[in-house]
């Protein structure tokens, strides 16, 4: 009944963190085993909105940020598939002039990372995008963010990782995980048993509950985005827009559905279900129109959201376990993983294979959560 | 003791019928329906100012639609009736209704579910071209509008209502040139014993043959469509192979065409109702018992909705989901009624198995249908784009094959495409259809504007 | 030659309703659906969006969702259940790229 498999690295959690990450220690030779519950991509990974996106964030996530965005305009060399990646442009609104300021301070401050950013005011605004509402009095371009489509992504990740040989295991969900000496077992569900030295833990929404099994609780919640779509419209939207504050975002794909979001569904972590709200949508196709009177003769034909991993900083969980060696964490991406989830493999593996990264992840140390017990500093992102 | 009042959802036999029953144990439900009257498909009313008669327009079925329509009128002023509402999403407790550009939050107790059914189709090469419909639309062409869908027309695929449709138009002094039947001869015969238990419908269709017959309309068994030709931006004729394997070219300039009904379940599944793969009717359906009682309280089913039985079943349901309904509140019904509408039920049931067997939903279409077919006419996916999508990415089954070739996603939701969808790809991995799972409903479950106010 | 998909066989004898369809005044009968309407005027509803092809809706009774039609103002009607209205002004042919 059981089939043991012993490995080098095995990763529990088949989003595109972990797909990623298989794909990246092949390609370096280590063996790798990645056990999902579901199927690759079915959960955050897949039910986002889709943006591929730099601008907004955190500036502790910009290095990584920068390395996703590398990858992903290379992706069709990675996992042979482009997953409908568009460098479209993305644009933060402003609504108010408190709003505008902050625009010119973020650009500002993301300059020395290597984003450039254009400041439109209210005229440049309109005679670009005519189709805007009267409330945006000015934007913020990032002309080389985008979007992609979500579904593709994980799943392109997971075949190419089994193409280079990792063992991708889909409907496996882990019943029992131990440290047993130097070595992670595992079993699942389905009679799986897996024991490998290194174990990643990239299981999301779920992260939390892995990182508890060592010792490690973390306050991780849930959030559920709840995300629309219209029947496909005449083509008229390049860029993505979002606002300053949040409350709505909204992009067009080339066959002429307009996506938006901005609201929140129902994420029941423990039944493993999400419901996206009717008044939610209703609430998020009013925003929308504001934004873009000309969507108000558009229809909606699907809602639909998933189970998102929140942590109370809105930064996730990246890095060595503190508490137990060969234990690395990438989960509680806040809501904003997708854009990260191709380099992240390629910073795990590092970590895994060098012992290092290039890129700064300590503002993501796991010991944050717990300061009074860990006095380790924070290296300056 | 519940005050609220029980909400049907469709007015058609089935939601009719419930309607009624509740009314007469001194209930005063809300009854809401998406057409504009009541009756639903098969006794749909006519607009104001049609004047033929309830013998032109329901044939055999007369007597019953005017019963149904009586029925309804009488009970109209003593219920909350929603027409032109549509229940565009349900969480337990709660429906959202859509009327007039407004969308209202519905609480509820209990609710009976009867939103009736569709046709079910396979497509061919040509399907989408203008001119072709469903049996079901080419009856409501006829019996809604008195228009008749072209003037040569090819009825195809299987079931009562091919010969029914066919009959109704031949009557009207359409142009039909051909009934052709994709069940074989022998597969009817040999379903002939169970058959003769339905009663006059059995007599029914051997009557629409001969009639069909008698006008010198082709009638065949065991064929299968080819393609449909084009001209002029429209269908221009139908090919298609008899029982020997004969190729024919039908000049025509409109095909109506349906293998059976799918129900309409999305309700149902928006209620967390579980669902279970019907052999028989081969697809998936929301679990109910015999008295319409689902796993879920409150939520009562009722009608083709929730498994196609027709519409003396539909009746029988509503009325037996009403008195479960009843029983549920405390009320005391009529024990007899009870055992006599279920043993009605078994005896349609029995018949039911015959008709399918007769007529069976022919899956092997599936495997043969030519890549360049569009499958998904929503959003232009052929069958070689699905198969070729759905399988770079190792879909095995059709969440998933959605997700990656875009087929279901479009407006209608995989109600026309679903099935087929299914049957396509159970073929390319050869597996039977029931193995590739049933589309997942995200409401709303039809489309609605952007626009819509609410009081939210 | 046929330029109309629809043929009426009964229910004549009901008042003219006058409409507009892609810029050209068309008739109809009160109680007919847009669908009925357009059809018994023209061959199509609309083009797809995909494909080269035209479609003239399928299912007649509100599932198919293949004949959403447009107003001249914008405003979408789906024309199997929507009725025709004194005065209407349909088109058939979205200009690509407005909305």
């Amino acid at each position: 009944m059981t089939e043991p498999i012993a490995a080098d690295v095995v990763i529990i959690g088949g989003g595109t963190a972990g797909c990623s990450t298989a794909l990246h220690l092949r390609r370096r030779g280590a063996t790798v085993v990645l056990l999902e519950r579901g199927v690759c991509g079915g959960q955050a990974s897949g039910v986002n909105y889709g943006g591929v996106r730099q601008q907004g964030r955190d500036l502790a996530e910009l290095p990584l940020a920068r390395r996703s965005r590398e990858m992903w305009g290379r992706l069709a060399d990675i996992v042979g598939s482009d997953c409908e990646f568009v460098a479209s442009g993305h644009i933060k609104l402003a609504r108010s002039d408190a709003d505008m300021a902050e625009l010119e301070s973020y650009q500002a401050a993301v300059r020395p990372y290597g984003l450039a950013l254009e400041l439109l005011g209210r005229d440049e605004l309109r005679a670009r995008y005519p189709f805007l509402g009267d409330a945006a009095v000015g934007g913020s371009l990032c002309a080389e963010d985008g979007a992609a489509n979500p579904r593709l992504v994980a799943p392109a990740f997971a075949r190419a990782a089994r193409a280079a040989g990792a063992d991708i295991r889909e409907h496996a969900p882990v019943t029992m995980l131990e440290r047993d000496g130097a070595r992670f077992r595992l079993r699942t569900t389905n009679g799986i048993e897996v024991s490998a030295a290194t174990l990643v833990n990239v299981a999301g929404a779920w992260g939390h509950e892995v990182a508890a099994r060592f010792g490690e609780s973390v306050p991780e919640d849930v959030v559920a985005p709840n995300m629309c779509v219209t029947e496909p419209v005449p083509f008229f939207m390049v860029p993505n827009f979002g606002v300053c504050g949040g409350g709505v975002y909204v992009r067009q794909i080339r066959r002429g559905n307009v996506i938006f979001g901005g609201a929140r569904g129902i994420a029941d972590r423990a039944r493993l279900r999400a419901y996206p709200i009717a008044m939610s949508s209703l609430n998020s196709c009013r925003q929308t129109i504001e934004l873009i009177p000309r969507l108000r003769s558009a229809q909606i034909i699907r809602s639909w959201t998933g189970i998102e991993g929140v942590m109370p900083d809105d930064l996730p969980v990246i890095g060595p376990s503190r508490t137990t060696p060969g234990l690395f964490h990438a989960f509680g991406f806040s809501g904003h993983g997708f854009q990260l989830g191709p380099a992240m493999g390629a910073v795990l593996a590092e970590l895994i294979l060098n012992g290092a990264t290039s890129t700064p992840i300590a503002a993501f140390d796991i010991g944050r959560f717990a300061p009074a017990l860990h006095t380790r500093q924070s290296n300056p992102a | 003791m519940n005050d609220e009042p029980p909400i049907v959802v469709g007015a058609g036999p089935a939601g009719c019928r419930a309607a009624a029953t509740l009314v007469a144990a001194g209930l005063a439900p809300i009854v809401i329906d998406e057409a504009p009257q009541s009756g639903g498909q098969i006794y749909r009313r006519v607009p104001a100012g049609f004047t033929r008669t309830y013998r032109a327009l329901y044939g055999f079925d007369a007597a019953k639609a005017r019963r149904q329509h009586d029925t309804f009128d009488t009970i109209k002023a003593s219920i909350d009736y929603r027409p032109n509402t549509l229940v565009w999403d349900l969480k337990p407790g709660v429906l959202h209704c859509l009327s007039d550009g407004r969308s209202e939050a519905l609480a509820y107790r209990e609710v009976i579910l009867a939103p009736g059914a569709r046709d079910r189709i396979i497509p061919f090469p040509g399907w989408t071209l203008p001119g072709i419909y469903t049996l079901g639309g080419a009856q409501i062409a006829l019996k809604y509008q008195g228009c008749a869908i072209g003037g040569r027309i090819v009825f195809m695929g299987t079931g009562p209502l091919l010969y029914l449709v066919a009959y109704q138009y031949a009557k009207a002094g359409a142009g039909v040139a051909a009934v052709l039947d994709t069940s074989s001869f022998a597969t009817t015969r040999r379903a002939v014993p169970g058959l003769l238990r339905g009663g006059s419908t059995f007599a029914k269709g051997l009557w629409y043959v001969a009639a069909l017959r008698a006008r010198g309309v082709i009638v065949a068994n065991g064929i299968r469509p080819v393609a449909a030709e084009e001209k002029d931006a429209a269908v221009s004729a139908f090919l298609y192979r008899d029982a020997a394997g004969n190729q024919h070219r039908l000049a025509c300039d409109a095909i109506a065409f349906g293998f059976g009904l799918s129900s309409e379940t999305q309700l149902a599944d928006l209620a967390e109702i579980p669902f279970a793969f019907d052999p028989l009717q081969q697809q998936f359906l929301p679990e109910r018992d015999i008295t319409g009682r689902t796993p879920v309280r409150g939520v009562y089913l009722a009608g083709d909705g929730s498994g196609i039985a027709g519409a003396d079943a539909a009746e029988l349901a509503g009325e037996r989901a009403a008195l479960a309904l009843l029983e549920d509140r405390g009320h005391a019904v009529d024990k007899r009624r009870l055992a006599a509408l279920e043993r009605a039920l078994q005896r349609i049931a029995g018949f039911r198995l015959a008709l399918e067997a007769a007529f069976p939903f022919p899956v092997d279409m599936a495997a043969g249908i030519a890549d360049e077919t569009i499958l998904c006419r929503c959003e232009g996916v052929t069958v070689g784009e699905f198969c070729r999508e759905a399988r770079a990415l190792d879909a095995d089954e059709i969440n998933r094959a959605k997700a990656f070739s875009r087929c279901g996603m479009g407006r209608c939701q995989g109600r026309v495409c679903g099935p087929a969808a299914a049957a396509v790809l159970a073929a390319k991995l050869n597996l039977p259809p029931e193995r590739m799972g049933r589309l997942r409903v995200q409401p709303p479950v039809k489309p609605i504007p952007m626009a819509v106010l609410s009081d939210d | 030659m046929e330029t109309t998909l629809f043929r009426r066989l009964c229910e004549t004898d009901r008042p003219v309703i006058r409409f507009v369809l892609d810029g050209r005044d068309c008739e109809a009968l009160a109680g007919d659906t847009l669908l009925t309407a357009l059809l018994t005027n023209g061959q199509r509803l609309r083009s797809s969006e995909f494909d080269d092809g035209s479609r003239a809706g399928f299912c007649l009774m509100g599932a198919c969702q293949d004949c959403w039609v447009d107003l001249d103002d914008g405003t979408r009607l789906r024309a199997c259940t929507s009725f025709i209205a004194e005065g209407l002004r349909i088109v058939t042919r979205s200009v690509k790229g407005a909305l």
